[in-house]
This record gives structure tokens, sequence and C-alpha cells, in this order.
């Protein structure tokens, strides 16, 4: 059978299958789905942060013409889903029967024939509040006077949600002890929002007659969410089907499941008729998952310029439910991987979680659970170490990086780093940015008065979770699948656990398959999203689709390829030892040209097998990861600053990333630009933030700003490539490592006009009015 | 906000992508959701509600507009272009294939209205600069691509009608 295609697998830039219909506006997004005979559904969303409910009156709404239904937290709480758990082992209320405890929160819902008739009836919904006063930081929620947000819990008496730590105490302390320098930083990484350009909604479809529901959702974990919505409903979880079909966007902000969705799925099953539900923007970024809002503090001990301890405190603002989306037994995330690049013996992580009447749900906002912040904190302390020790940033980099023949390398805090040639990569950025040359020209701007700054960041990342021994989602271990079925023709159709937002898999996965069996990849068929069609898998979030899935559909086209080679023994009538494979055949050792390809072979397998073996050649595997991929990178960032009136303008970004072997580069470096412009955004100007009484500012995209291509910079990228030593193909993930990597690179670059004048922080975002202060402050306003 | 208690209508004719198309609609039906919901043409998105992302943007009289922020009934006698109306005969043309070809789209939700904006961008200038086409796509909100690869797609579409025309 001839092959009709090239194969193309690892290292190819070829084309995405999925952009023919992107291009051609026929993509398949959830607000396009429509059913016969669905009903629209809109919340109504809490005006205050913080107040009982006294009474809720849905009379006038239930009169509108064309208002089918008014849900509320009562009836919702007759079914026993007034409530819901959260991602972090807490409650979350669906619909609010007792107290509003953040502005936006979900209070009833109106399901009508349109959606204008839905929005209309929400406006004569009568809710009637007993104000209290509003919770709006960390600091002032553990006050012993604060008022109590979660008085719905029995026994909690603060607004106090955990104390959790890392590392060792005692080591840290003598470190600290026997320092010749501690530097220190405090520094707030503030809220941010996701923000993907799609918003969340469903289409939940109950059949009356069958029992089965489905939801179609906007869900970056379709599996996991019909276990969770399978516990939270009582449904039986096969009468369950989740389709997540194409999704705009997502970077964390589909992970968790939000009362929406069970708010529209419970009124399906009620009335008989699929409900839609759509989220409108604000309600997006006022009650959705939002994305770090720590306040960090670093220490930093060094000795004789060599880093010796670092003890760090974080207090986490988490809203008013503890509804990260982690690991259980993390309770910060992966934040404990503060030690960053850097070979520090002892360090010490203390972390606290509060409530406040802000919106729940911390994800991380195009990051593996909380590296970003991590990554964030060393690298503006190393830079204000160098700073305060007057060596340059570069130079103490290098001196403590830890080594390639360290690795694999056991931090601080426990985490085995798998690979990696750091001075490398940082060698590669410094090269392209002509960093000495840039020092200089620096030094000649400062006499004329201008105001350069070189920022550098140096990241190391810990994504692909699990393995599931120690990472999980809600108690789900951290796994993924492929399904691989090759059909008669050699044709075959791959299906996964993951679920693509934009990331490419069609293509990617399709470039692996080809990679191992030879298959071309647009003979592959990429499947994923619908739970009754694809194996088990816990999602895409973390970076995990290629170092989990991908392993999982590297090893079943090698499960595929063994019975293959026991076919082609059949075939060729040798004995399979004296087969050799190379990629798409296998041959006789000695008579390359006695041989059969894979589409001979697949044919066989439903036609011509020999005595004893089953029919077909499909499979499926599940891989659990021996453990994490580490990603890393060196970015340097140049600014200039106008001191007239403190903007940054980025005169140039150099990138340089080892993501271990890249499958498709293009799309590799399609992720990388991505993130880079993410981690721009929340450097310079995406900020949800909130005022005294727990309003929301940054409720629409006229307060919450996002970089345009006008602001974006220019990136100029570079690439090492050392491979993961325990990823079947060398891979590490890439979706996540620019936006985790870049922020302190933008920071830094601004930090580093104006350290010679004694600046040593300025809080993101680093808006044009900080700098301007901050320029005052020194002097050097004009 | 008021409620509207009553449906209030009014009649319509626009062109959308070549085709007249007669309908009675409400007063305040949004534009977008004349196109999405009435015509079936699912292809422009919503993203904000604010005028804000663009990933609603169509082109009224070749012009560029945000149809989230437009009632239908402003549309009135006008010529409207879609996603779903730049593909003829031929094949997709220059700038749907460019987008592909530089790996100018990820998720796909900012795209159709991206490639519309591009499309007025290049009847005006036929040969932009990169800060020309910052410049024009700069109402066009992508999370995805980091911008870079639109620009260069931009720029491959405007060779490929040069070369075409």
């Amino acid at each position: 059978m001839a092959v009709a295609h090239e194969i193309r697998g690892l290292g190819h830039s070829v084309r995405r299958k999925e952009d023919a219909r992107f291009i051609r506006g026929k993509g398949n997004y959830v607000e396009d789905i429509s059913l016969p005979g669905m009903l629209h559904l809109e919340l109504l969303r809490s005006p205050v942060a913080h107040a009982r409910i006294v009474s809720i009156d849905t009379s006038r709404a239930e009169a509108l013409p064309g208002v089918v239904a008014v849900v509320t937290g009562e009836l919702m709480a007759q079914h026993s889903l007034a409530w819901m758990p959260t991602l972090s082992g807490d409650t979350q209320a669906v619909l609010a029967t007792d107290k509003v405890r953040f502005q936006g929160q979900e209070i009833a819902a109106v399901v009508a024939e349109s959606a204008y008739i839905a929005k209309d009836a929400l406006e004569l919904i009568d809710v009637e509040y007993d104000l209290l006063p509003a919770v709006t930081s960390p600091q002032q929620a553990l006050e012993p006077a604060a008022p109590l947000i979660r008085d719905d819990k029995e026994g909690q008496e603060s607004n106090h949600i955990y104390d959790w730590e890392a590392g060792d105490k005692e080591a840290t302390e003598k470190a600290l002890a026997e320092a010749d320098k501690i530097v220190e930083l405090e520094t707030f990484y503030p809220r941010c929002h996701p923000a993907p350009l799609e918003c969340c909604g469903c289409v939940a479809d109950v059949n009356p007659a069958t029992g089965k529901a489905t939801i179609y959702m906007t869900s970056q974990a379709p599996h996991a969410h019909r276990t969770l919505f399978a516990l939270v409903a009582g449904l039986p979880e096969h009468q369950i089907r989740i389709v997540s079909p194409d999704i705009g966007g997502g970077f964390g902000n589909k992970v968790p499941i939000y009362p929406g969705y069970v708010v529209a799925t419970a009124a399906s099953l009620l009335i008989g008729r699929p409900v839609k539900w759509i989220e409108d923007r604000t309600g997006n970024l006022i009650s959705t998952g939002f994305a770090r809002d720590y306040h960090m503090k670093g220490e930093l001990a060094l000795k004789d310029g060599k880093m010796t301890g670092l003890r760090v405190n974080l207090l986490s603002d988490n809203g008013a439910f503890f509804a990260d989306a982690q690991p259980t037994k993390f309770k910060a995330g992966l934040f404990h991987i503060v030690t960053g690049s850097y070979d520090i013996p002892a360090a010490h992580v203390v972390t606290k979680g509060a409530y406040t009447n802000k919106a729940p749900g911390g994800v991380a906002y195009r990051c593996s659970f909380r590296v970003t912040e991590a990554s964030y904190l060393i690298e503006r302390l190393v830079q204000t170490a160098a700073y305060e020790l007057g060596v340059d940033p570069v130079e103490l980099r290098m001196k403590n990086f830890v080594q390639p023949e360290q690795m694999p390398y056991e931090s601080a805090t426990g985490f085995l780093y798998d690979s990696g040639d750091y001075p490398a990569a940082m060698n590669l950025a410094l090269e392209k940015l002509g960093y000495d040359e840039l020092r200089s020209e620096q030094a000649a701007a400062r006499e004329e008065g201008r105001l350069l700054g070189i920022g550098v960041a140096f990241f190391t990342e810990v994504v692909g979770a699990g393995h599931g021994k120690e990472y999980d989602i809600a108690g789900l271990r951290m796994f993924d699948s492929a399904e691989l079925r090759v059909h008669p023709t050699g044709k075959a159709i791959l299906k996964l656990g993951v679920r693509s937002q934009g990331q490419g898999h069609e293509t990617t996965f399709g470039q692996i398959i080809a990679h191992e069996l030879g298959i071309p990849y647009e003979d592959v068929e990429v499947q994923e999203g619908d739970t009754d069609n694809t194996p088990y898998g816990l999602g895409t979030y973390a970076s995990r689709s290629t170092p989990v899935a991908g392993a999982a559909a590297s090893m079943i086209s090698r499960e595929l390829r063994e019975k293959a080679r026991k076919i082609a023994g059949h075939l060729l009538e040798v004995s399979e030892d004296d087969l050799e494979w190379e990629t798409g055949r296998f041959f006789v050792k000695g008579s390359p040209d006695r041989a059969v390809t894979i589409q001979d072979i697949a044919f066989a397998a439903y036609t011509n097998l020999p005595d004893g073996l089953q029919a077909g050649l499909e499979g499926v595997h599940y891989y659990d990861p021996p453990n994490m991929t580490f990603p890393y990178g060196a970015y340097a960032v140049v600014v200039e600053i106008d001191r007239g009136t403190g903007e940054w303008r980025v005169q140039r970004m150099v990138a340089v990333d080892d993501c271990g072997v890249r499958i498709n580069p293009m799309i590799v470096e399609g992720q990388i630009m991505g993130g880079l412009t993410e981690g721009y955004g929340i450097a310079a100007m995406e900020l949800i933030t909130f005022d005294d009484d727990g309003n929301c500012i940054g409720s629409t995209f006229m307060d919450y700003l996002l970089p345009t291509a006008w602001e974006t910079p220019v990136f100029e990228l570079g690439e090492t490539s050392v491979p993961s030593p325990h990823h079947p193909l060398g891979a590490k993930g890439v979706g996540e490592s620019a936006t985790v990597g870049s922020p302190a690179a933008y920071v830094n670059a601004v930090i580093d006009a104006l350290a010679h004048a004694g600046v040593r922080n300025i809080d993101m975002p680093v808006t044009s009015d900080k700098v301007w202060h901050a320029l005052a402050e020194v002097g050097l306003a004009e | 906000m008021a409620v509207q208690e009553a449906v209030v209508t009014t009649p319509l004719t626009v062109t959308v992508n070549g085709q007249e198309r007669a309908e009675e609609v409400e007063t305040r039906l949004l534009l977008v959701h004349f196109l999405r919901e009435t015509l079936g043409l699912t292809g422009t998105h919503v993203g904000c509600d604010t005028t804000s992302c663009g990933a609603c943007t169509v082109l009224v009289d070749g012009t560029p507009m945000k149809s989230c922020t437009m009632f239908a009934v402003q549309a009135e006698g006008r010529e409207l272009t879609t996603v779903e109306g730049l593909e003829g005969a031929g094949g997709p043309p220059p700038i749907q294939e460019a987008f592909s070809a530089e790996h100018g789209l990820q998720c796909g939700f900012c795209t159709p209205g991206m490639m519309l904006t591009s499309i007025a961008l290049l009847e005006q200038s036929p040969s932009p600069t990169d800060e020309e086409i910052r410049w024009a796509i700069s109402g066009n909100v992508c999370r995805c691509t980091g911008y870079q690869n639109i620009v260069k797609a931009v720029h491959h579409a405007a060779a490929a009608m040069k070369e075409g025309s």
C-alpha cells in the first residue's frame, strides 16, 4: 500500500490541522451550540461584597412573559445543591442562601425562552440586603476584630484558612545566622485574571426519557468534571457525558467548576429542556478563577557571593471560598519551588491563607500551580541581591546556578530537577542580546540623562503533573491517557484524556504517532473532549498535555508496534527476532527489501493473523509519569523609561527556552510568544483590585487592560535542548514557561533603569504612574 | 436599566455576504446576535460586550465595526461581510491562507475579527509596515499568539495579494 503523504514526525513545523475550520469561522465553541427547545439561563449576581440576605422576591420576574423558571438558593437547597465542594477541599455556594461573600456572587438564575428575556427578568428580582463590612485584604482578614466571612462553617472562628510549610526551618535559620549578607524583598504579586477571549458557559441537556445528562461545557478537564458532577449532583457517572468542544482559550480559567454549570444542569433536569448559560465578560472577570494575589517576603542569605539559604513568608488572599485548583497536599500549589534555578542548600517556606470578600478560585493563570509567583520572587530577590552586593546580576546568577553535572538535582524543598544546562541557556540569551555592549550603552545613556534598563530573569518550571503518588485533583491521581485505533487501511484515530484550548493537539499528537509508527500525521485524527468517547484523563493545564498524554501516545504506539512486529513476522514468514524496525516498516535483518509497511500490517491485523493473536491494532495506555518535567529558560529585556511620564517601552525582548525535544517547533514558538505577551500584560497592566467596600475594579476590558498588538514587544527567540531523561520523547512541556519566566524579566528591566538611584521594587502592574512616583522620589522625574 | 415589557420589532433589510436578507427583528437586537442567532453565522464571536476585544468585528460597507455594541437595525441598507463571506469558489483567500501558514491563530476565537480588520487595512494600505499593522489590529485582542505571527500573516497576505493582482 503506498504511503500518500510524508510522515513528518518530530521536529517538523507542519501547519495545524485545526486551522482549516477556524479560519473559516467554522469552529464549534459552546456558544455556537443550539439544541431544539433550548432555554437560556442568566445569573443574578450580588452588587455588594458582604451582606446578609434578608429576602429574595422572585414574583415579578416569574410573571414576565417568556420566563420559565427562577432558581434560587432555596430551591437548590431542596436538592442539596446550594453548596458544592471546591478543588481545595472547601465548600462554595452555588446560589447564595444566607449571605453574599463577594461582589458578583451568584444569587439566583432566570431560565427563559431567550437570553434577552432572562436578562430583563434579572432586573425584576428584588433582593433585600443587610450590609456587612467588607474584608478586602488578607492582613485585614487576620486581625482579631475582622468580620467573620465563613460563618456558614462549623468551628470556623476566624478568616484563617491554612498554614503550610516546606523545607528545613533549622538549617535555614542557621544559614541566615552565618550569612555575611542577607537581602530582603517584600513584594505583592497582585490578583490578575486569565481572561480567555471566550468566557465560560455550557449547554446542559438532561434527557427526561433516559436520564442521560449531556453537558457541553468550556472545560479544560472534562473527565475530572464528569466525576465531580457525579459526586456533586449525585447523578450516576455513566449517565453524565461532558463534551468540551472547541475552547476559546483557557489559561487555567476553565479548570474549576462554576455555579453556572451546576445551576444550568439542575435547571435542565427540573424543566426537562436543554438550558444554555453563557457568561458575560463582567461575570467572567468578577466571579471566576482569578490568579496570584500573593503577598511575599523573601530573605536570601549569602556568603562570599554564594546563596546559602532562603526563607520565604507568604500570605495568600484566597477570596471567600478556598477554591484553589491544585493538588490536595500542597496548600500553596508548587510555590515551594521558590529556590528556582539556584543551588541553595537550605530553604524554608511558610505559607498562610486567608478568606476575604473577593471572588474565589485561585487558578494558575498559564502556570503550573503557583510556580509563577515562586519564580517571580526568587528572580526579583536575586536581582536585588546583585545591586546590594554591587555585582552584575548575571554574574551572581552564573555563580549560583544548579550546574549540569548536579542533575538530577534535589532541591532544598524536595523537587528532583530532572535535567538542564542553565549556563548554556543563559549564555545564549546574553549572546543574542549583546549584553556587554548593552551595559556600555546603558552607562553612556545615563550620562546623557536617559534611563535604559536591562532586565534578566532565569526560570525553572515544574510541570507535567503527576506522578500520581503525590499529585491529584480532588483525590483523582494525575495520570493521563491515549487510546490509539489503527484501522485496516492504515488510518488511525487517537483519543486523548486531555483537551486543547488552542495548543494544537490535533496536529502535535498526530506527529507523535507519525514519529512512533510512521503513519503520516495527516492520517491520524485526534479526538478529545467527549467523555463518552475518550479514555479517562485529568485534562489540559499545568503544561501537562505533552509530558503526560504525549507520553501516553508514545507508549501506546510502542505497544502496538510490538504487536505489529508479530504480524510482520507472520507476513514475512520469519521469526519476529529477525525483524528490524525503521519508521513506518519492518524489514528482515540484512535484507532491507524484504519488508512490510505499517499499513500492510494494519490490514493484516484484521484479515490475515497468525494463530493465537487477537485481531485488531488498537489499544489504550494510561501514563503515570515517574517525575515532573523541568523546562527552563533565560529571558532578557531592554527598556527605556520616559522621565517625564514614567512610561516604559520595551526595546528588546530575548527569550531562550529549553523545553527539551520540540515536536512541532512552530507551535512551540507560538506558545512561547503567547506566554511572553501574557507575562507582559501581568507586568505592565493586568490588575483585578478592589475598593474598601469590596467593589471589583477590573470588571470589564475597559478596566482590566490586556496587551494589544500596539504595546506588545517584538520577541527574539532562542532555543537550547536538553531532553527530559524520563519522558519517552524527551519533551518537557512549554505552554506556560513564558508566563512563568517573563514577568520578572520585564520588572527587573524597569528596576535596572532606576537601581543606580536606589530604587529596589515597584509592585506589578508596573504602570506609568507608579514609575513616575518612583522617579520623583529619587529625583529623576522630569 | 429599563425592562422591556412588550416586544418591539422593526423591519430590517441588509446585505450579508452578498445576499440580501429581510427580517423583522427586535429593535434592541444587537447586530452580533442578529448574525449569530437569526442568520446562524456563528463565526462572529462575542468576547467582551464593551467594544474592547474585537472578537465580534464584521465589515460594514468595508469598514471594521464591532457588532456587539451596534444594533442590528443600525445596519439597515448596509453591506455586511462576516468571516463566512470570505471564501469564494477558488478556495481560501490570501488572508485565511496566510493566517494558517504563519501560525497566526491558536484557539481561533479572535481569528475571524482579526482577519476582517486585516482585510480592511490591506484595502487601504496594500504594503503596510509592521507599525501600521500593529496599529490597525490594536482594537482586536488575541490572548494566544502574542501578535507577532499575526503581523507576519498580514505581510504574507499582502505579498500574496500583490502576486495575485
